[in-house]
């Protein structure tokens, strides 16, 4: 067994914080004319510290007692009032935050030439959201959740900004406001558990209200509010229009931040605070959520495939995406919800690889023009394997973690309503036509852009950058079970309250 | 024996009254070159009084004129400390200007002690005495730069619309006077319980009125863009912040004292001033060009919120004294900062002058960030626990609807705080600034360390002292 280390989730939370501040007292004190060293010198600080915070992640996944579904690795301090500095994780959220460490030094060697302005700013940047990011699945206070789901806003709103394309402010603006209003009415509710309960902490708020529902009514409002902001974070169609702005616009570590971990705080507030906070109101609104996942699914799709810019087919694809997670999620049964897990944490594999891809063919030709590219598998033929394979995930070809996703939730949604998965189910073909279509496009055919010729193929970076994610969609999508051990307990449990909640 | 206990209550008020004269006298002699010593006398007696009143005893003095109890308390300690802030970036300021008049921290010292009365004040006397005490200094502090047509015009204004509500506050208090045959709240509370009348709420109403003037609220905000641009920025930052307080705190206590009982006839009110003012207040802000417009709209806004913890009643008054420290320090800050930015000798006033500021000078596009951050309500910054209270409160007092407007009313303020993001972090800079003065810069730092991660320590040690001050309050 390994040694346990004292605190290692506060410690897991704020090293990329506690690197940031490394990177602005050097830069502070470094003399003006050293900005090339200042720079490098934040490159290597932010690479390293993401990397430690991977290991000490790593190290908390060894150590995580799989067979209860109690929180670990629990830290309770009193902090004022109802408000507590209260951390743990489950089954579930431990895996989110193996998630973000595993995906951040990937964002930080992605962005290692590609930026090239302002790169202290843009490293403090991703290490903030890096801690406010695990801070939403380790925190297990109300309150602390919403600082660390909020905060979120911030950097991602200077990363589109500052480091983003051509019409970022717009896009920054339009992700911040949209995000803000979805979660000032989360914060309405809140505040309202918290003054009725009287205490701020999840587990006991769950226990609290296991024991004593609220009236129907006032969980329909609250369901509603918390809804509105997780809708908006995830995003559910109609919500969902913010994303592909934000998306095109952000550079290649910010769509995959966007698209790996920032999507997926909607999921995870879905599965810790509608279905076990507001169970009735869960199960009388699920029709609704389940037809919008649909339409998300197939609408989405239909629009991925009319896209000629690269960046947004594959946005809307992740909306698609997320549709199957939504579904999953409000069948209210195990395996729904285990494969609303598994496609989140596999989609967070797939979609970063493929704006990763996006990312190769940017920074040599500075175009996401669907029509710019052609013939590309004769120029890059390793680039060509990379971008295929993570297509076929995404379409979810068996033997990739894509499939495994797809198939659980569609599973779960068929046992809530067979006209749900059906419907789903023609949503896989459309996404396969999209990415098919999209892959032909840029990458067979006779090159007829004799500015593609210029560039090399795949650099060593780039490989490196890859092969991990490469690894992980195979190795889930071949033995699934590493995640499903650890979700199994937790969501049980969660789904035995559920079940008990709405009597059946 | 009963003029002894009176005495030993008002100590902190009377540190501040002897000693604004005898520094009078002595600045008189010494004229316009002693102003730094004046200052620093003037700092001195408001530690002192801020000692005084933080050990101060609980208990009623002058036949019940003077009220003083834990809320009262806690707001003059922090009304001296905000005094004392503005009398440090005063000096520096007319220093600079090569300005310097000794008066400027004596008005500073009779206005903090008009606010000390306003929020002791336990009848319509009290009321008054302590709001023309801090008005009329506050007039003159406006129009201070008198070589300055901006500054002359704003303190005309706002002595002209202070003068016209002062009219309507004295009506409305004759008419509570008149109806109910007491000037003591807690008299008027017995009589309006006992005989609700028309004359009673008319009475009321005006006096509302009155008050709504001084904290800004809409639809009697007009003055503030105004006053906020012309005034001298020391002074805004004062006015934006303590008389705010002072002013809340007594609307609190009038209702809540005087008009216990009846809280039908004035929630109403206080509630249509609430959401008038976050409407105004962030619709308003959206279209501003002047960094110190966009800070008055701004107040106005949150002028709402506070109202909304009144309106909350008893549970709200906790809130209202947390609010009002978080929300003077992040003000604070924003108006060193504003002063902190120079250039070519001119200081920065229109908003787009911020353009490209993180190129700049980093520590104070931080420092501007964090507060405007704060202000818009971004956790975990002090802004956002301001909120936090506010609504909290509203919704413990059954006002969800209220709550839940408010906060949606916050995303459109959003905007213009985010605007002032884009100019420093995305666009790029026009021309060097001027070396920051040190006070305006440091204040602003500070105000922004206190943002975050100051408040975390604050909320712990301030959460119960400001629960345990409200217990009692209005009764």
């Amino acid at each position: 067994m390994l040694p346990a280390i004292p605190n290692i989730l506060s410690l897991t939370t704020f090293l990329p914080l506690f690197g940031a501040i490394v990177i602005l007292v050097m830069r502070a004190m470094a003399r003006k004319d050293d900005s090339e060293v200042i720079a490098r010198n934040a490159k290597w600080i932010s690479l390293w510290t993401t990397l430690i915070t991977l290991v000490l992640s790593v190290l908390m996944v060894l150590a995580f007692d799989k067979s209860t579904s109690n929180y670990q690795f629990v830290e309770h301090y009193k902090w004022f009032g109802p408000i507590s500095y209260h951390m743990g994780v489950d089954g579930i959220s431990i895996l989110f935050v193996l998630l973000t460490a595993f995906l951040m030094p990937i964002c930080i060697a992605a962005s290692w030439d590609s930026i090239k302005v302002r790169i202290t700013e843009y490293m403090v940047a991703f290490l903030m959201l890096e801690t406010l990011v695990i801070g939403v699945f380790t925190s297990l206070d109300l309150f602390l959740f919403y600082i660390f789901f909020e905060g979120g806003l911030v950097p991602m709103f200077l990363i589109i900004g500052i480091w983003g394309g051509k019409d970022r402010v717009y896009a920054a603006y339009k992700f911040f406001l949209y995000t803000l209003l979805g979660s000032v009415l989360m914060l309405a509710a809140m505040l309202y558990l918290v003054t009725t309960l009287g205490t701020a902490s999840i587990p006991e708020m769950t226990a609290k209200l296991a024991a004593a529902p609220l009236p129907v009514d006032v969980q329909g409002f609250l369901w509603f509010a918390f809804f509105a902001s997780f809708a908006v974070k995830m995003p559910m169609w109609p919500v969902h229009t913010w994303l592909p702005d934000a998306h095109v616009q952000a550079p290649t570590a910010g769509s995959v931040m966007l698209a790996g971990i920032l999507l997926k705080l909607g999921g995870y507030g879905f599965i810790r605070f509608n279905l076990p906070l507001f169970p009735d109101a869960s199960e009388m609104f699920a029709p609704l959520v389940m037809a919008l996942s649909v339409i998300a699914v197939v609408v989405t799709s239909l629009i991925a495939f009319r896209q000629t810019d690269i960046k947004k087919l594959i946005a809307y694809s992740s909306v698609a995406h997320m549709g199957f997670v939504t579904m999953g999620i409000f069948a209210g049964n195990a395996v729904g919800i285990q494969g609303a897990v598994f496609q989140m944490i596999s989609h967070g594999l797939i979609s970063g690889a493929l704006f990763l891809c996006v990312g190769v063919v940017y920074d040599r030709w500075h175009t996401r023009e669907i029509a710019f590219y052609g013939g590309l598998t004769k120029l890059m033929p390793h680039f060509a394997f990379v971008f295929l394979l993570f297509t076929m995930a995404n379409v979810g070809l068996p033997g990739t973690s894509g499939f495994i996703g797809e198939i659980t939730t569609m599973t779960g949604a068929y046992q809530w309503g067979t006209w749900v998965a059906f419907v789903a189910a023609s949503g896989v073909i459309f996404s396969a036509v999209y990415a098919l279509v999209l892959y032909k496009r840029v990458m067979f055919g006779v090159v007829t852009n004799d500015e593609l010729k210029k560039y090399p193929d795949l650099t060593a970076r780039e490989v490196a950058l890859f092969v991990p994610l490469i690894v992980g969609t195979i190795a889930l999508g071949v033995y699934p079970a590493f995640v499903f051990d650890f979700t199994t307990t937790s969501i049980d449990a969660l789904v035995a309250g559920y079940r008990a909640a709405i009597g059946g | 024996m009963d003029l002894n206990l009176s005495l030993q209550l008002s100590i902190p008020e009377l540190i501040l009254g002897i000693s604004a004269v005898l520094i009078l006298v002595f600045g008189a002699f010494r004229g316009d070159k002693g102003m730094t010593s004046v200052s620093a006398l003037c700092g001195v007696a408001l530690i002192a009084a801020a000692f005084a009143a933080a050990f101060s005893a609980f208990g009623k003095g002058y036949n019940g004129s003077l009220v003083v109890d834990g809320v009262a308390v806690f707001a003059k300690v922090a009304i001296y400390i905000a005094g004392l802030f503005i009398i440090v970036l005063g000096q520096g300021y007319f220093d600079r200007l090569n300005n310097r008049r000794f008066e400027f921290p004596i008005l500073i010292l009779l206005a903090t002690l008009g606010m000390s009365v306003m929020v002791s004040a336990g009848d319509l006397i009290a009321l008054y005495v302590g709001l023309e005490l801090q008005s009329l200094a506050l007039y003159v502090l406006a129009a201070f730069r008198r070589d300055d047509a901006r500054s002359s015009e704003a303190g005309l204004k706002y002595f002209v619309l202070g003068a016209l509500s002062s009219g309507l506050l004295l009506y409305g208090a004759s008419l509570i006077y008149g109806f109910s045959g007491s000037m003591n709240f807690v008299e008027i509370a017995r009589y309006t319980v006992a005989n609700p009348g028309v004359g009673l709420i008319f009475g009321l109403v005006f006096l509302i009125s009155g008050l709504a003037f001084k904290v800004s609220a809409a639809p009697f905000h007009m003055w503030t863009p105004d006053v906020y641009e012309g005034a001298p920025t020391p002074v805004v930052a004062f006015a934006a912040g303590a008389p705010k307080f002072a002013a809340m705190v007594l609307l609190a206590r009038v209702l809540q004292t005087g008009f216990e009982g009846s809280e039908h006839s004035w929630q109403q009110v206080i509630l249509a001033l609430s959401v008038l003012s976050f409407l105004v207040g962030g619709l308003g802000g959206l279209m501003q060009k002047d960094f110190k417009r966009l800070l008055a709209y701004s107040s106005i806004a949150n002028m709402g919120y506070a109202l909304l913890a009144i309106a909350a009643g008893q549970s709200g008054v906790a809130a209202l004294l947390l609010f009002f420290v978080m929300y003077m320090i992040d003000t604070l800050g924003l108006f060193s900062a504003q002063m902190a930015l120079k250039r070519n000798g001119e200081p920065v006033s229109r908003i787009d002058q911020l353009a490209g500021l993180a190129k700049l000078n980093m520590p104070l596009t931080i420092a501007i960030t964090v507060l405007a951050l704060s202000v818009l309500g971004m956790p975990p910054l002090s802004g956002f626990w301001s909120k936090y209270f506010v609504f909290g409160a509203a919704i413990q007092g059954g006002l969800w609807g209220f709550a839940a407007a408010g906060l949606v009313a916050s995303v459109i303020a959003a905007f213009y705080y985010l605007r002032i993001l884009k100019l420093m972090w995305f666009d790029a800079p026009p021309s060097d600034l001027d070396a920051a003065p040190a006070e305006a810069k440091w204040i602003s730092y500070a105000s922004a360390a206190f943002a975050f991660p100051g408040v975390a320590i604050f909320l712990w040690l301030a959460y119960d002292v400001a629960q345990r001050a409200a217990i009692g309050f209005g009764s």
